[in-house]
């Protein structure tokens, strides 16, 4: 769990890094895309990093899920009578219904996500169509429903993240006494920041900043 | 003050159990939450029914026997208390309360309210002990301990084992308790020798026992009547990865 989840955390970071590229224009935004298929050549073919990266993050995912899964089932096999009274004051649940029933939702995401800006399927402008151009029709105020999914998740994928980062650390044996505090902290920086960032775009197209 | 409880019957491990309601007439504000418990019980055994059986002991916060979740709450809804320190003046007149068990399968119901616990006794036989003798106290200087050290190994001794943070755990985990009684002995000089071992076999019997896995919601740590902290199991965790290396 924490360290399939480091890696999609650290993934995250260099996808937000890269998002921001469409502050400098459809030059940079579709070069930066075209980069990353390109990276490496002509040492490695062409897509050998982009398809490793790929491979990584599908393993990582499919780890996390089964994590998770595993967890789920062992506390069920932990508890199975429960309890009839509903908890009051200490139990917010947060962490629990955060990281299970919203990661489901973050993984439902990713799937609209892909087919909308990685294959086009779902896309306005088609799969064909240029990076910067998908981006600038997938938020187009005319399918504001979307943007509205996509803010969603993106803010669920923040919370997620809120618990998750510092439970990694936690679970690694990387927290002490005195560092705990500090690294909740750090990681609901880290989570507000990576939610900015990936907000920032679909507000840049909704205001015309980009277009 | 009147009361309505609804509480959790079962006459044995095998039978299904229910929760049945009892109306508690003469409460009064000062009696703790098990003296209330015990009123009913006398009502009971005048009338010819079986008293409610409940796990209780020492009545002063120390021993950590008296395990009931309380309107979905381990020891009731006050912080940092033992359901025999929880008084009556926390509830008023007509009010309903919900008194059941520690739901977890280590945990099997005996009768009632009672569980049986030796699932904790098990994980301390694996290893939460030291095996040379340390002889008598030693004199306080002879073998010096880091002031955050000592502070933090008595924080984690303060643990009474009442199987609380089991209770609470939406994963049904007993990480704090483990993680407690980990951090206790592998902070302090004596318990050095067989640090690594120690987390490896008490994890694993944790494991073995059928408790959930950790996933740091602290529930645990929000009902613990000791106030042990989730570091515990921060530490935890970094002595057994180190022992399974």
């Amino acid at each position: 769990m924490a360290v399939t989840g480091a890696i999609l955390v650290l993934y995250l970071v260099a996808h937000m890094l890269g998002n921001l590229k469409i502050f400098l224009g459809a030059g940079a935004f579709n070069a930066y895309a075209e980069w990353l298929r390109t990276v490496g050549e002509p040492a490695v073919p062409g897509r050998t990093v982009l398809t490793l990266t790929e491979i990584v993050l599908t393993v990582a995912v499919v780890l996390h899920i089964w994590s998770a899964v595993a967890l789920a089932r062992r506390a069920g096999k932990a508890r199975p009578v429960k309890y009839a009274a509903r908890p009051k004051a200490h139990a917010s649940r947060y962490a629990t219904h955060i990281m299970r029933y919203g990661g489901l939702t973050i993984a439902l995401f990713v799937v609209w996500h892909l087919l909308d800006l990685t294959f086009g399927v779902v896309n306005p402008a088609g799969g064909a169509a240029a990076p910067y151009d998908r981006v600038v029709e997938s938020f187009d105020l005319s399918r504001w429903y979307v943007t509205l999914f996509y803010f969603v998740a993106v803010i669920m994928v923040g919370l997620h993240l809120r618990h998750g980062i510092w439970s990694a650390f936690q679970t690694l044996g990387m927290t002490t006494h005195r560092t705990r505090g500090r690294i909740r902290v750090a990681s609901a920086l880290l989570s507000a920041v990576l939610v900015l960032g990936f907000l920032s775009v679909p507000v840049a197209v909704m205001i015309g900043v980009v277009k | 003050m009147k009361i309505t409880l609804k509480v959790w019957r079962q006459k044995g491990p095998s039978d299904k159990g229910r929760l049945v309601s009892y109306v508690v007439d003469d409460v009064s504000p000062d009696m703790s939450f098990l003296e209330m418990l015990d009123v009913l019980n006398e009502r009971l055994i005048l009338t010819g029914d079986d008293p409610v059986a409940f796990d209780h002991d020492c009545r002063e916060g120390i021993c950590g026997m008296c395990s009931m979740v309380i309107d979905g709450t381990p020891h009731g809804p006050q912080r940092a208390t033992t359901t025999c320190q929880l008084h009556m003046r926390h509830y008023k007149d007509g009010d309903t309360i919900t008194i059941e068990p520690w739901r977890a399968a280590p945990f099997p119901v005996v009768k009632d309210l009672v569980v049986d616990r030796s699932a904790f006794d098990r994980i301390i036989q694996a290893g939460g002990f030291i095996s040379v003798p340390a002889g008598s106290a030693p004199d306080a200087h002879s073998m010096p301990v880091a002031k955050n050290d000592a502070d933090d190994a008595f924080d984690a001794a303060t643990c009474i084992g009442c199987g609380a943070c089991v209770a609470a755990c939406p994963n049904g985990s007993a990480a704090l308790f483990t993680g407690a009684k980990i951090t206790h002995l592998g902070l302090l000089p004596q318990g050095q020798p067989e640090r690594m071992a120690r987390a490896k076999a008490m994890v694993e019997q944790m494991d073995a026992e059928g408790f959930g896995g950790c996933t740091n919601t602290g529930e645990c740590v929000a009902v613990c009547p000791k106030g042990i902290s989730l570091d515990v199991i921060g530490r935890m965790n970094a002595d057994f990865l180190k022992s399974s290396k």
